[in-house]
């Protein structure tokens, strides 16, 4: 138990997958322009991470490891990601109307989601096991949607601030994401 | 053979792929705290992105249309499979450097972009030779941002010392420096090259305001969606 806190603690706060890793940086800059959009995307990302991670995990450790065909992993992850990602939004459509509607417009977005094959392959070389794997997505997943909404609500009041026009629009949330990295790396002593 | 040079000059100073199109950001941030690091990631992508662009054109007739984007997906992967293997096993340095990048060259959006926008329509040369003129613009992005953020972080070129350690600014090679290094060249590309985007003009119909400056690829794709449908709705 104390080791899966230990997991979803470091992989949310203290290698925030965004402002440390830089995984996922295109929906990050991207989605962030009001609050609610960027909420409704990061949980379609913890929702799309979390079901992936285990997913890819099933077959490292029940396919790809006894096979010892290994080096596949990339061509096989990013296929299983790709066709779980329209399934999820198939499902959804059917069984969860309201769901869908709250996170049908991001899914799509997700599939060339570098973090999602990022999240993958860093469980595989982990040697996580399937629980630790949906653990550590599940984190990583809720780091991405924390800086991803404060970053929103950073935005929302910078938006018509009055500064150099060269740097309006991407140069000044990048500069705004340093600055977001910089208290970020305030956790890295946390562990 | 004045296609090919045209397609090398569009790939590095044209539509260079980082300064120009921001494609992708995340390698871009995240491997360059040393120039050679950003030159090994470089030649990676070009070397995949040569290879599947090659791969994409000669395959362009075969592949139906419905299945075409996780055809590219299965091309690209191998060839990304393939350059991981080799640099493991030739240049173990750089495979430890860039780590997990490795295998996410597969969703660097530049690779699939290329081969949706160009290979898939052109024929084996051209295609090849866009591939090596777009892999060479990322390159020297990379060598680029790296070469600034090694000098002025670590105080060096390519790894030699030319900056006593009192004078480093240590936070331009961790996380935070990546930002601000790219939001400066941002900031000088929008004040050279785009007095029209800077303004903020454009089509508000579209999920970004439809500004060039403002895009990040993964906007791009809902844009797309909706220019589909604007244009299935004029149809009708």
């Amino acid at each position: 138990m104390r080791e899966l806190l230990l997991i979803i603690v470091s992989a949310a706060l203290v290698n925030n997958v965004v402002l440390s890793q830089f995984l996922g940086l295109c929906p990050f800059l991207g989605v962030s322009k009001k609050i609610e959009t960027a909420a409704g995307m990061g949980a379609a990302v913890i929702f799309v991470i979390t079901i992936a991670s285990g997913a890819a995990s099933l077959i490292q450790n029940f396919i790809l490891v006894p096979l010892g065909v290994e080096f596949l992993q990339t061509i096989v992850f990013i296929l299983v990601i790709a066709a779980l990602v329209q399934f999820v939004e198939m499902v959804l459509k059917k069984m969860m109307p309201a769901l869908y509607n709250a996170l049908g417009v991001y899914l799509p977005l997700i599939t060339t989601n570098c973090a999602v094959l990022g999240i993958a392959v860093i469980n595989a070389q982990e040697n996580y096991n399937i629980i630790q794997s949906m653990v550590n997505g599940f984190g990583t997943a809720s780091g991405f949607t924390i800086s991803i909404v404060l970053l929103a609500g950073i935005r929302e009041r910078i938006e018509y601030n009055d500064f150099n026009p060269s740097w309006k629009g991407s140069p000044m949330v990048l500069v705004t994401a340093g600055l977001m990295a910089i208290a970020f790396c305030g956790f890295s002593g946390l562990i | 053979m004045n296609k090919c040079i045209e397609r090398l000059y569009n790939g590095i100073i044209k539509e260079n792929p980082t300064f120009v199109l921001m494609l992708g950001m995340c390698p871009t941030l995240a491997v360059t705290t040393s120039a050679t690091n950003g030159l090994g990631m470089g030649l990676s992508t070009t070397a995949v992105l040569v290879m599947s662009n090659a791969m994409i054109s000669l395959l362009r007739k075969m592949i139906p249309d419905k299945v075409r984007i996780p055809a590219f997906i299965v091309v690209v992967a191998s060839f990304v499979t393939v350059v991981q293997l080799l640099l493991q096993a030739y240049v173990p340095a750089i495979y430890n450097a860039l780590g997990i990048y490795i295998p996410l060259i597969v969703v660097n959006c530049i690779i699939l972009g290329r081969a949706e926008a160009y290979a898939s329509k052109n024929d084996v040369l051209s295609s090849a030779f866009d591939g090596l003129g777009m892999g060479l613009g990322f390159t020297l992005s990379l060598t680029c941002i790296g070469l600034v953020r090694e000098l002025v972080g670590g105080g060096a070129i390519f790894g030699h010392v030319v900056i006593p350690a009192d004078f480093h600014i240590s936070i331009f090679v961790m996380a935070p420096g990546a930002f601000f290094v790219l939001a400066s060249l941002q900031a000088l590309q929008n004040k050279i090259k785009h007095p029209v985007k800077r303004e903020g003009q454009g089509d508000p119909a579209m999920a970004c305001g439809g500004c060039c400056a403002n895009c990040m690829d993964a906007v791009c794709a809902e844009n797309h969606r909706k220019l589909e449908q604007a244009k299935e709705a004029s149809k009708k």
